[in-house]
């Protein structure tokens, strides 16, 4: 387990918004919303190159540990403002998602 | 039994972006009263599949929440097209939606299983031409 502070600095992620440092419990990756909502498990770390509202209103509602944007995928301005309001932490890696997800798999299981 | 919180919401047509007031509201007023963050996750996600619904596949409507201590059931009324049959609306991946709605997205055909999921009970009331009224209600046990 690590948090999202941990995980941002493990994988040298970039901290677009940053919120509570929570912890973080498992990994979660998909870009199409309504999967995420019924899939991603709380506490997660959740993968994705959706970076508008409503995903980041999902990442709210699925109460998710943070988003990760991979791809350096973009974040839209309404999106990073709504991130703020929701107490949402999000941040990015240039990495694509497979790769992506496998480093942050090894840095839950090295904390 | 005893009248609990009564939320209400309107839910302002074709604007996916804006939707999640209801969900937002309700999450946000679950929490200050201590309600157990499974409880909440729940709620939320339901309510806001149920929101972005009403916003892509109805004008829009009014959302109901009553909070007991035991109980939080929520109730989704638009005045949409009504949906012609339900057990189809009902099967995961099976959907409507526009592919403008895709670009955001949705449309992956999981929304009322994501509902009926993370609720205890859900009753959809349809009627073609007149509008949709969904009930859901999750139980604090």
């Amino acid at each position: 387990m690590c948090t999202t502070k941990q995980l941002a600095q493990a994988l040298a992620l970039e901290t677009l918004v940053e919120q509570e440092d929570r912890e973080i419990t498992g990994g979660y990756c998909g870009d199409l919303l309504s999967r995420v909502m019924g899939s991603a498990p709380a506490d997660s770390a959740w993968v994705t190159v959706m970076g508008n509202v409503n995903a980041v209103a999902v990442a709210s509602m699925a109460d998710v540990a943070c988003m990760v944007l991979a791809e350096n995928a973009p974040l839209d301005a309404q999106a990073a403002a709504r991130a703020k309001e929701h107490g949402v932490t999000v941040l990015r890696s240039a990495q694509p998602m497979f790769e992506l997800c496998e480093a942050i798999e090894q840095a839950l299981k090295a904390e | 039994m005893s009248e609990g919180l009564k939320l209400h919401f309107e839910v302002a047509p074709d604007d996916i972006a804006a939707a999640g007031n209801a969900s937002t509201g309700t999450k946000n007023t679950l929490k200050k009263m201590g309600f157990p963050a499974a409880i909440i996750r729940r709620v939320a996600i339901a309510m806001y599949e149920g929101e972005i619904n009403m916003v892509i596949h109805a004008k829009g409507g009014d959302v109901d929440v009553e909070i007991q201590p035991d109980r939080i059931v929520m109730t989704l009324a638009d005045r949409g097209p009504g949906i012609p049959d339900i057990d189809l609306a009902m099967q995961e991946g099976w959907s409507t939606a526009t592919e403008n709605v895709r670009e955001y997205g949705f449309g992956a055909g999981m929304g009322l299983p994501n509902m009926k999921k993370n609720t205890d009970e859900m009753r959809i009331d349809t009627q073609l031409g007149v509008g949709t009224t969904v009930t859901m209600t999750v139980y604090v046990a």
